[in-house]
Formats: structure tokens, C-alpha cells, sequence
């Protein structure tokens, strides 16, 4: 038999992340008749409110209030999980880059397993859960064997593990454990959060976007999409590697390292579609993905899709609409 | 300051098109280029640029069989003063814990100042560098993009967090640090770098010279244990225009009007 579950709840501005309710969901799927018990840590006034609301989804909440947990530093975090929970528990951690940092070095100092980003569970059978993971960016999938006996520290895709219904709220009570915080002195100390700088234009706003990613293959074709995206009344935007290489601005960047977008249409230009490029992507646009790779994970999420090397069909289709306008 | 780079030997997803096997025991590696992780290059380029301003030396080490030299040098010739191969029949079918014990253990036979790793490679978990600052019991920050060295004790450490803000932060040394993409311009490596380290000695270490023992390590000490692999379930999936390539335009037009895509 396992461990108790729990889930670590992140915040902000007194609000709950979605991620607190997707753990919840995701709890269930590995354990149906589990209970987890949601983890909560913070200061002040915001946090009872983060605590009540996370209440609706869970029967128990640990709330840890304390002045050094304001700001969510993994390595005070992971100090504190480790004095507080259990051995043999199964955790739960939003797979976002505060479970990044945290999770890892957590399973081992919890003497568990970690497994990371996943996107299913495919049951469990004794000790041993079965889960769904991604690798080389979602081309393919993979079936992993995890022996929990030990406990777990499990990360989960955000987005993933949607609320199906909303069930009976859970009318859960929040327990003060502020008392059993330990010394959180550690090496690693917040400084500032340094907000992203605004470009020359916001993409946030926009209807159309015409999104290029790495079939661009060189800064000169970038041009291309500024040619398309022209004739069609579109801003130009881009995913990860284009940015990292320099030939777009960080204020184009769609993804949840970048900025979150919600057009009505989306032309997705030689991207693959990374679950963290797809995060970017809010309000249901209409999807269209041109690729010359036909498994690319883009072409799941497309509402349209265009196998074809882009550099060759982006000129056509801008011919195309000039002639038709 | 002594600088370690832990590199990973990955197929170049830039370059290949990644397909299951047949029985989906693996994937084909028939015909895949390989090369150096990505993050894991970016890292031993911010690592040599360390070290141009403030001295010391770059170590680069990797965990694989002989082919895993080949990128060991390709760091090397880019500008890593020394490389280390940990290979040994009994480390295949590690996982995380396991491949973070061994390097963990080659640490120990060092002195590091600052330990970076990529903050992701080909099978996504990005966990060695949390896992192995965890072991070492030092200070660990994830997907950082930039570095400052404030003096020989710490450093200024920037973290890529959601909605491309960075989180600042000081962290101690020593220290394990992961890499994010785009935290530099990693330097081409010519054929003369490469020739320049081609005859260089990279010592290998295996089991006995780590210390470790059977169970810690491979298969046998691996409670996390891929089973196959599978291409991801196409759901809905997106209708695929097709005709040529006029045919597919006029198609594509036709729908993004409908959709207001064109203004």
C-alpha cells in the first residue's frame, strides 16, 4: 500500500493556479478512492484566501504561513515539504518551471521516485503505476513502469487533466500547520522578478497571427512571413528557437515562456507544436499548421493542416492572396 | 573557478524525423544524426565565457558508450579544457536517479566550483541537475538564462519563469545550475577545433573507478523503467488540404476568408 497523496498548490495574487484543480483530477486517475490533502504555503492575507477557495477541491488543506515562503522559492519549499511530509507520500507538482525546479531534488531527498511531465496515467497494479510521458518534443510517446512502494514525487502537465464535471465541492477544512515550519534558510535567495520588456508590437492583441518556428531555417526567410502575414492583415509572432537565435524580438514569442496569445486565426509556419508553444495558445483560434513533417504534434491540435515545406508554399499562398484581393 | 558541464549524445530532432520500431521496443536509429543536446551546448558555452572572464577551467562529462566521446571532444574543440566519459555495460537502462548517482560520484572525485547541466534533453524530464544538487547537498536553480558572478562565494542568477519574466535570484557556491536555450550564441566549431582536440586523451571511468556499488546504477538500480514507445493518439487531427500546391493555396484562402484570417 502507498503513501497519502498530496498536491502542492501554487498561487498568486491571492488566486489558485488552474493546476490546483487539475491535480486533484489527476489524484483520482491514479487512485480512485484517494484523498489527497492539498499543501499550501505563503504569507498573509492572501493565503486564506488561496486556502478557502483550494478548500472547494479538496477535503484537507495544510496551510503554511510564514513570511520567508512569500515568494515561491523551490529550494525553501523543498526544505519545508521535506520536514513535513511523510516518507512514503505520492506528490503531486504542476509541471511548470516552479515544478522543474523543485521536484527533482525533492525525490530525492524523499527517497522516491520522480517521474516527470505526465501527460496519463495507465493504471496501477500493486506498487507499480504505469504512465504516459512524451519525448523528443511529443514526436513520440512512451509507456513508463514506476515502482512507488517507496512514494513519488510526480509531475503533471499543465492543461492536461481537465475538470470533467464540477462535482459535490469537497467542503474541505484547512489545517494551520504554520507550526511545524522548519529554519528555511537557504542558499539560493529571491531577489526581483523582472518583468518581460514590451516590443513594437503586441501580439497579445491581435486577430492573426502568422506564427513561424524552426522550418523558417534561416533569419533571411523570415522575410516570408512578413511578405504573408502583410496580405493577409496579420502581425508576424514565432515560437522558442526562433528568439533563442536572435532574428525576432522576445515580444513575439508565443509559449508559456512568452507571451499568451488569443487570436481568432492562427497560422502555425514549420512549428511542431510543443505542449510548452501550445500553452501560449488560449481561445480556441482556428489553427492552420504548414509542416513538411507529417507526425508533427502540431498537425493533432490543427484545425487545417498543410504538409509541405514552407518556404516553398508560404510565396505561393501570398501570390495567391494579393491576386485575390 | 572549476566548472563542470554534464553533456548528453542526442538524436538532432532538428534533423530527423523520430519514428517508433517496428515492435515499438525503441525508436529507429538507423539512420539518425546525432549530436550534442542543445541546452547542453548552450551551457558549455556560457561556461567557457566564465571562465574567460573570471579564469579556472571547464570540464565536460558525459554518460555512454564510446559514440558519447565524439560530442565529449565536439565540447572540447568549442573550448572545454578537459573531458571525462563515464562508460561501463553495467550503467545501460539507468534512469534519472540512476544517471545523476554516477555523476554524482565523478563530482566527488573533483573540485567543483559550479556544476551546470542543459535544462532539458531528448526525453523531456529535466531532472539530472535538480537530482544531482539534491545528492551534493548544494544550492539548485532551473532553467536559468543569465549569470553573474558576484564574487568567488556567489553568483546572480536569472530564471526564465512563465510569461517571459525572469526570476532573479543569489544563489552559493558551489552550485548546480540547469540551462534554458538562449542564454548565449554558442561559437561555431570549425573542423580545425576539432582537429585541434582530435588525438587529446579522455580518460573513462567505469563502475570500479566510481565506487559504486551494483545495485545503486544500470537496470538493476532503476525504479523508473520505460516500456516502449508509441506514437500519441491522433485525436481529431487536422484535415490535410491536398492537391498541388496552387490547388492547396486557393483551398487554404477559401477557408481563412471564412474564418476572418484575411483581412
Amino acid at each position: 500500500m502507498t503513501g497519502q497523496v498530496f498536491a502542492y498548490i501554487r498561487h498568486k495574487e491571492g488566486k489558485a493556479d488552474d493546476s490546483a484543480q487539475e491535480l486533484a483530477v489527476a489524484a483520482g486517475k491514479i487512485f480512485p478512492d484517494a484523498s489527497p490533502t492539498a499543501i499550501v504555503s505563503g504569507a498573509g492575507s492572501d493565503l486564506d484566501a488561496v486556502c478557502s477557495e483550494v478548500a472547494a477541491a479538496y477535503k484537507e488543506v495544510w496551510k503554511f504561513d510564514n513570511e520567508a515562503l512569500a515568494y515561491p522559492n523551490a529550494e525553501a519549499i523543498r526544505k519545508l515539504l521535506v520536514n513535513v511530509l511523510p516518507q512514503d507520500a505520492v506528490v503531486l507538482v504542476a509541471h511548470d518551471t516552479f515544478g522543474m525546479d523543485l521536484s527533482p531534488g525533492l525525490s530525492i531527498k524523499l527517497d522516491s521516485v520522480f517521474i516527470s511531465d505526465v501527460v496519463a496515467f495507465d493504471g496501477l497494479e500493486g506498487d507499480t503505476l504505469k504512465v504516459i510521458r512524451q519525448e523528443f518534443s511529443g514526436q513520440v510517446s512512451t509507456h513508463s513502469s514506476c515502482d512507488i512502494s517507496a512514494g513519488a514525487v510526480i509531475n503533471i502537465r499543465p492543461g492536461v487533466f481537465q475538470v470533467e464535471e464540477s462535482g459535490a465541492a469537497a467542503d474541505g477544512q484547512v489545517v494551520d500547520k504554520s507550526g511545524d515550519i522548519p529554519d528555511l534558510t537557504v542558499g539560493r535567495r529571491f531577489l526581483e522578478v523582472v518583468e518581460a520588456e514590451v516590443g513594437d508590437v503586441d501580439i497579445t492583441k491581435e486577430d492573426v497571427l502568422v506564427s513561424v518556428g524552426r522550418g523558417i531555417e534561416d533569419e533571411d526567410n523570415i522575410e516570408i512571413a512578413d511578405e504573408l502575414a502583410e496580405a493577409m492583415g496579420a502581425v508576424v509572432s514565432c515560437s522558442r528557437p526562433i528568439v533563442d537565435a536572435k532574428w525576432l524580438e522576445k515580444s513575439r514569442q508565443v509559449g508559456t515562456s512568452g507571451q499568451t496569445v488569443k487570436p481568432k486565426v492562427y497560422l502555425a509556419l514549420g512549428i511542431s507544436g510543443s505542449f510548452q508553444h501550445l500553452g501560449g495558445l488560449k481561445g480556441n483560434p482556428y489553427i492552420v499548421a504548414v509542416n513538411k513533417n507529417p507526425k508533427a504534434p502540431i498537425f493533432q491540435v490543427a484545425d487545417v493542416g498543410v504538409v509541405q515545406d514552407l518556404l516553398e508554399f508560404v510565396p505561393v499562398l501570398t501570390e495567391k492572396i494579393q491576386e485575390s484581393k | 573557478m572549476e566548472i563542470l558541464v554534464c553533456v548528453k549524445r542526442v538524436p538532432d530532432t532538428a534533423e530527423n524525423e523520430i519514428e517508433v520500431a517496428g515492435d515499438g521496443s525503441d525508436i529507429e536509429r538507423d539512420d539518425l544524426v546525432y549530436s550534442v543536446n542543445e541546452w547542453d551546448n548552450y551551457a558549455v558555452e556560457e561556461a567557457i565565457q566564465i571562465v574567460d572572464k573570471v579564469g579556472g577551467s571547464v570540464t565536460v562529462i558525459s554518460v555512454g558508450d564510446e559514440e558519447a566521446e565524439e560530442v565529449v571532444r565536439r565540447e572540447m574543440a568549442m573550448g572545454a579544457n578537459h573531458g571525462i566519459l563515464l562508460s561501463d555495460d553495467a550503467f545501460e537502462g539507468s534512469d534519472g536517479k540512476g544517471i545523476a548517482t554516477l555523476l554524482k560520484a565523478a563530482v566527488d572525485k573533483g573540485n567543483y566550483d559550479l556544476i551546470l547541466t542543459g535544462a532539458l534533453a531528448d526525453d523531456g524530464a529535466g531532472q539530472i541537475g535538480g537530482m544531482l544538487a539534491a545528492m551534493l547537498d548544494v544550492p539548485y536553480a532551473s532553467v536559468v538564462n543569465s549569470i553573474e558572478t558576484l564574487d568567488d562565494k556567489k553568483l546572480k542568477v536569472g530564471r526564465e519563469i512563465e510569461g517571459g519574466n525572469q526570476e532573479m535570484s543569489e544563489i552559493d557556491l558551489p552550485c548546480v545550475l540547469s540551462i534554458q536555450t538562449g542564454i548565449n550564441e554558442p561559437r561555431y566549431v570549425g573542423i580545425r577545433g576539432i582537429r585541434k582536440v582530435a588525438s587529446v586523451e579522455i580518460p573513462v571511468w567505469g563502475a570500479a573507478d566510481l565506487g559504486l556499488a551494483a545495485d545503486s546504477m544500470g537496470a538493476a538500480g532503476a525504479r523508473v523503467k520505460r516500456l516502449d514507445y508509441f506514437l500519441p493518439e491522433l485525436g481529431e487531427g487536422a484535415e490535410i488540404l491536398e492537391g498541388s500546391m496552387e490547388e492547396v493555396a486557393e483551398k487554404l484562402i477559401d477557408l481563412l476568408k471564412a474564418k476572418g484570417g484575411i483581412k
